[in-house]
């Protein structure tokens, strides 16, 4: 019964980044310790670096710890903050809470969809580009409505702001390329 | 009047004596108060929460994680309490598949008991609506998580008794579920078949993989001779189905019933196990004289062969080369019993009752097949002969007793020990020292390695030398045997390993056994009929002596090698991908796979790793070699493994990676 349909980049771009992010895994397990108690703040770093847990990861965490792989994958799905399916450059969170919800979050997630080409329950562009997700709250009900991405609040959104959002975001990636 | 060291349980004065918990107190003066996730020989869970009682002043208590405190006025049946269960009971079922009539476990569900025992007739929540996806992947178990209740026996039976942890709970809240790592098949991790996990299930979430159907097919197939062996700890066992006690020898009515069901032929798998008992001495007799692959690692139990071959790959080379007796059995039907009364083999079907569901998963295996045709056609549990013999309608009770047939019905003592902890080293305890000496040993009787302690040991005096001999049952102790061993703090000459605790009396496919009491039972009933058995010695058994004479000329000869042993394969821990570190679009390239499994890791596979990468990317090389991080190349003994192209490389350390590179890897980049 394994999931299908789970997420994962192409060979090719994968290969690139994958050796510098499994040295980081390394360092990250000697920093920490190979102890189980070590293990949440383990998958918190290492999903930094991956933006998700891999599988062949989690197993090797689990050798390393000397855990079973069903332990490290029971912890990993436990926590809402790990996630098991590779996620995008951009993590988009939109608010969904009450107050958002109101004043027009679901015209702006539609937005979103529509620019980044997302349809039905997709969450991730084919390209690993965006996330796109629902949240039930982020704190900020006085800017509603509002979305996260990345590290990034953005309040009051609108269906256009959003598109010049992603416009600036667009220009920028191109200019550090 | 206060006691000091007293509770009151439902209005009566009852004394402490260092109970843990109230719930132990409560059994001792013959309160049943139900429980799923309660055994004694796990740990404390409390999770399920049916064994709820009412603490004066407290309210509402688990009893099972509640210890007694003095003065304690305790009420086990009063009407919050029944009020209580009863809702934990709906709360439960809402969530679990009712399908009752079409389930396995239909009248040995603990769930369906409670519910009848409390009387629940309404549930008032809805029922789940997601079906999830069973898992038939196993050849000895099926899992179905619909009618999983999330009491974790199983979880905590496979990590704690069995060291394996195979299963766990995953996700959360509602969406909570026992399963797998990454949601895997059984068939696809590091799963023995043991079934232990079966076994402590309250309900039909895992369960014996039924095959009586296949069995009936067989039987009614006019053109197959249909013969069936009957291992040693089914007799002890099998009259618990019918309402007899445990441990009650029940061999002539089993002959009976299999013989009324419509075998052609009941043989007994105990001979098999005296001719695994020779093979087994003398090979062992040979590695002492050679002092080589010591200590020697019985090899009868496929749920420990199965673990050495996932977690001891650097053991393999000490398990026995022996075939189980089950699997020895069948070769000797297929390949020599069927010529001499003019059968082909594949005209004749061999059935085995077992008290083991890994049984079915070893005779699965395709080295245990001459020419495509599995040595053993069919395996059936105690269990699933209780269903068949209820099906036929035969009364157990009333059958007259029968003996097994010829050739393979007469056995010794030896062969019938087989089925406890202890048996098999107890086996061969009695040959060796003939076999080195000519001369019979006077002790029949080894106790030490009896009984249901986690390690036992003997050291028995064979010509001069001192032979110290181990014996374990339950995984997780073979893990700590095999860690002491590694480390040079245990010295074994002979180890026995049985996976299940209490050894094949307590199987997996045996009736479900409440207790460890039921076990000890059931060994008692195996050394009872070892006792009444005129001959103890597996070498003193006349039916194996011709057997050698006729067919293998003598043990461990190229014919009893061909028939009787086989060799073991490492399997990795679990069904992983690679982690590809650099790849090349380059058209010829140099592929390098480096293993990081278990024990390259400890061996400093990740240093060699390191430098590899290294050495990999250095300017002249670079783009021309594709590098990744395996799980296992099967060559755990000797890490770290490396593969360059299809070259096995074995112990390349970090400081002979550079050597290994300049050697191996540079001439094939030009």
């Amino acid at each position: 019964m394994k999931q299908e349909g789970v997420n994962q980049a192409p060979k090719e771009e994968r290969s690139t980044t994958y050796q510098r992010k499994f040295e980081k895994v390394n360092e990250i397990i000697n920093r920490l310790g190979r102890s189980q108690s070590a293990l949440i703040p383990i998958l918190q770093e290492v999903q930094e670096e991956y933006r998700y847990l891999p599988e062949e990861i989690l197993t090797y965490i689990a050798t390393a710890l000397g855990l079973s792989p069903a332990s490290v994958f029971g912890v990993a799905t436990f926590y809402a903050q790990f996630s098991l399916e590779a996620k995008g450059k951009y993590v988009i969170k939109v608010c969904d809470g009450t107050a958002c919800h109101v004043r027009g979050s679901n015209p702006v997630l539609a937005a979103i969809k529509k620019r980044v080409n997302l349809t039905g329950d997709k969450k991730t562009t084919s390209d690993l580009r965006y996330t796109v997700e629902t949240v039930s709250c982020l704190g900020a009900c006085g800017l509603a409505p509002v979305l996260m991405i990345n590290d990034k609040i953005y309040g009051q959104m609108t269906p256009e702001a959003i598109n010049i959002i992603l416009d600036q975001l667009e220009k920028e990636e191109a200019a550090d390329e | 009047m206060e006691q000091k060291n007293a509770v009151y349980i439902d209005g009566q004065l009852v004394e402490l004596n260092g109970e843990k918990n109230i719930l132990e107190l409560t059994r001792k003066i013959g309160i049943e108060i139900p429980t799923f996730c309660y055994h004694s020989e796990l740990s404390l869970y409390g999770a399920c929460r049916m064994c709820v009682v009412e603490v004066e002043g407290r309210g509402i208590m688990a009893s099972c994680s509640t210890p007694p405190a003095p003065g304690m006025k305790i009420l086990t049946n009063s009407p919050r309490v029944q009020r209580v269960r009863r809702t934990v009971l709906e709360l439960l079922l809402a969530n679990h598949d009712r399908e009752c009539t079409t389930c396995d476990r239909n009248g040995s569900c603990k769930l369906q008991e409670l519910a009848n025992r409390f009387g629940v007739k309404k549930i008032r929540f809805g029922e789940r609506d997601v079906k999830l996806p069973l898992d038939h992947s196993s050849h000895s178990l099926v899992r179905d998580p619909n009618k999983c209740i999330l009491c974790g026996d199983c979880v905590r039976m496979c990590a704690e008794v069995q060291g394996i942890g195979v299963l766990d709970f995953a996700g959360r809240g509602s969406k909570t579920v026992v399963t797998p790592a990454f949601h895997k098949n059984l068939a696809d991790v590091d799963c023995v078949n043991c079934g232990q996990c079966s076994a402590v299930c309250p309900t039909g979430a895992i369960v014996v993989k039924d095959e009586t159907d296949r069995a009936w097919a067989f039987i009614h197939n006019p053109e197959k001779l249909v013969v069936v062996q009957v291992a040693p700890a089914v007799r002890v066992a099998l009259g618990e189905e019918f309402g007899l006690p445990a441990g009650e020898i029940v061999t002539g009515k089993v002959v009976a019933a299999l013989k009324r069901l419509g075998f052609d032929k009941v043989f007994d798998t105990s001979i098999a196990a005296d001719l695994t008992v020779i093979e087994e001495t003398h090979e062992f007799i040979q590695r002492l004289q050679n002092g080589e692959r010591l200590p020697q690692f019985t090899s009868c139990c496929p749920a420990w062969v199965k673990f050495a071959e996932h977690n001891g790959v650097e053991y393999l080379k000490n398990l026995s080369s022996c075939r189980s007796p089950q699997q020895m059995f069948g070769s000797l039907v297929k390949k020599y019993w069927a010529k001499e009364i003019g059968k082909k083999p594949e005209d004749i079907i061999v059935v085995s009752i077992m008290p083991c569901t890994a049984k079915k998963y070893e005779a699965a295996l395709p080295q245990f097949a001459t020419g495509g045709i599995p040595d053993v056609d069919l395996v059936l549990t105690t269990q699933e002969l209780a269903r068949m013999i209820r099906e036929a309608g035969l009364v157990f009770d009333q059958l007259d007793v029968e003996s097994f047939d010829t050739p393979f019905g007469f056995t010794t003592g030896a062969g019938v020990i087989f089925g406890t902890t202890g048996g098999v080293a107890e086996a061969v305890l009695r040959a060796a020292h003939e076999f080195v000496t000519g001369k019979p040993i006077d002790q029949i009787n080894f106790e030490a390695v009896r009984g249901f302690a986690h390690r036992k040991e003997a050291t028995v005096e064979i010509a001069g030398q001192q032979i110290k001999v181990a014996v374990v049952h339950g995984l997780a102790n073979a893990k700590t045997l095999l860690q002491e061993i590694k480390e040079g703090k245990a010295d074994y000459q002979i180890v026995e390993v049985m996976a299940c605790p209490g050894g094949c009396v307590g199987g997996a496919g045996q009736p479900i056994a409440p207790t460890m009491e039921t076990k000890k039972e059931r060994a008692k009933g195996i050394y009872n009929a070892d006792k009444l058995s005129q001959l103890r010695k597996a070498q003193d058994n006349p039916v194996v002596t011709k057997f050698y004479d006729q067919w293998l000329a003598k043990p461990n000869s190229a014919a009893a090698h061909e028939a009787l042993h086989t060799s073991y394969s490492n399997r990795g821990r679990i069904n992983g991908e690679e982690i590809e570190l650099l790849t090349s679009k380059q058209p010829d390239t140099v592929d390098i796979a480096v293993c990081v499994g278990t024990c390259c890791y400890l061996n400093g596979s990740y240093d060699t790793l390191q430098k590899l990468m290294k050495l990999a990317t250095a300017t002249d090389v670079k783009d021309r070699i594709n590098l990744h991080a395996t799980f296992c190349l099967e060559q755990c003994e000797q890490g770290p493994v490396i593969k360059v192209d299809d070259e096995i490389i074995n112990g390349v350390t970090p400081d002979t990676v550079e050597k290994v590179f300049a050697e191996k890897i540079r001439p094939k980049l030009g």
